[in-house]
């Protein structure tokens, strides 16, 4: 490493740190923690499961009745379902701040040290994302096969000729959009912590005896 | 290398210009600095000396820019840091300054190679090449064999001496140690203080440390006593009177 022998020219601004390197740090965090980052995907795991359940079940009872040749005929039950959703969707953001909160809090110092080797506020804010959008990914996924698994089995239990007659283009789209939805919605609720854990200035981050 | 140029581009490695710093709590203001002024040479090993509450740590946060002074300048290099913007502190604090901390502050996740590479990540080195030099920044301090280990592995002073290795990661102008010694016992606390020294000698790299240890000042060129948020006396080591070795106990 060539030193400069500018002085005021010598001071650059600090910009890199590669996508690569970034997702090999967070998933490496992810995985020392493995038991808890599994807690944390498990509220994930069951939001999207319950939101893929009952998507698939629309397209089972919609299935159903196009090949029945039937009408339409849901009606109050299904608008009280969307409002399940929602709140179960909400409360596992709210969760996956609290968990992220925590989880921030007792990296203090780790996060102290980065920023003292010259890391960047932006730094520490993508690794944390990253770490989220990983839970999410992998959470939802799971979620989003359980929910699927579950929606057809209630619809078995209901009707005849299920996977025969489901249309399996417009069920896949629906698993497609929730595990987006789950993946997006944990990302979101990372942001404030990641902010949070971005702006310690590493004087404080490194006194704080945990 | 271009050391020697380098040194006679840069007389002074850091310089501060009555430096204050006070601290608000609620209504009460604590001045924890009221006016420091130090000049530290290119190469030089320097202990500052100081009770706790002295302001030593404040000083050193100052050096470090890990934190803004309230008045007063400070010079790292002959640029005035309070001058920087965050990307351009972290610059600084990414390639012109190691730092060695009392509790080691490794990222305890990453073995020894991966802590003493993360510097050179944030440098935007590629990783096969971080990852040769770390390998033989480890094995400069001493710890060839032990690369894969995680810091919880590791006994204190080699946990301090992979912390070495990280600060010397990207050939820094300084390396700020705060209390390197402050959680090892004597003779590992002896080993860091030689390795230090020997890496001062060897790279020709200014080290600045904050030290309750007697021990330190054997090796020191100067040593700053602080005292009450100022400089309370600056002593080259040859003026010392002290017994040190009377200090040191048993050699192994």
């Amino acid at each position: 490493m060539p030193v400069d022998a500018k002085t005021q020219a010598g001071i650059r601004r600090q910009i890199k740190l590669p996508n690569r390197e970034a997702v090999k740090i967070a998933l490496r965090s992810v995985r020392i923690r493995i038991w808890r980052s599994c807690i944390t995907m498990a509220g994930i795991v069951l939001a999207i499961a319950f939101l893929t359940s009952v998507l698939t079940s629309g397209v089972v009872a919609k299935s159903i009745q196009q090949t029945a040749g039937g009408a339409t005929a849901e009606g109050g039950d299904a608008s009280i379902q969307i409002w399940l959703t929602a709140i179960s969707l909400l409360v596992c953001v709210v969760g996956i701040t609290n968990a992220m909160l925590m989880s921030v809090t007792e990296r203090y110092r780790e996060i102290g040290t980065m920023k003292c080797l010259g890391a960047l506020d932006w730094f520490v804010v993508k690794l944390f994302l990253i770490e989220a959008g990983v839970l999410g990914l992998v959470g939802s996924l799971v979620g989003a096969l359980l929910g699927f698994v579950a929606g057809l089995l209630a619809g078995m239990s209901q009707y005849d000729h299920v996977l025969s007659s489901l249309n399996w283009g417009s069920a896949l789209l629906r698993l497609v959009l929730a595990v987006l939805i789950g993946a997006g919605l944990t990302v979101v609720g990372a942001v404030y912590p990641a902010r949070r854990a971005g702006r310690m200035p590493p004087a404080d981050a490194m006194r704080t005896e945990i | 290398m271009a050391e020697a140029a380098v040194d006679a581009a840069r007389e002074y490695a850091v310089k501060t210009l009555d430096v204050k710093k006070e601290y608000v709590m609620g209504k009460q203001t604590l001045m924890a600095l009221k006016g420091v002024s130090i000049e530290i040479k290119t190469g030089e090993y320097i202990s500052i000396m100081g009770p706790s509450g002295s302001g030593k740590s404040t000083l050193f946060n100052m050096i470090g820019g890990l934190d803004k002074p309230s008045g007063g300048k400070v010079y790292i290099d002959e640029v005035d840091i309070s001058g920087l913007d965050a990307f351009e502190l972290a610059w600084l604090r990414c390639r012109k300054i190691g730092y060695i901390f009392q509790t080691f502050n490794l990222i305890p996740v990453m073995t020894a190679l991966e802590n003493c590479t993360l510097p050179m990540v944030f440098a935007g080195m590629s990783s096969q090449d971080a990852m040769d030099k770390a390998a033989d920044l480890l094995a400069l301090v001493g710890l060839g064999d032990r690369i894969r280990h995680k810091p919880l592995e590791l006994s204190g002073g080699q946990q301090q001496r992979v912390a070495c290795a990280r600060a010397l990661a990207n050939d820094p102008a300084i390396i700020l140690a705060d209390e390197p010694t402050g959680n090892l016992d004597l003779k590992t606390g002896k080993e860091i203080i030689a390795l230090l020294r020997r890496l001062n000698k060897e790279k020709g790299v200014t080290i600045i440390s904050a030290t309750h240890d007697l021990k330190m000042l054997d090796v020191s060129d100067r040593i700053i006593w602080i005292r009450d948020g100022r400089v309370d006396k600056i002593e080259r080591r040859s003026d010392l009177d002290l017994e040190v070795g009377s200090l040191e106990g048993e050699e192994a």
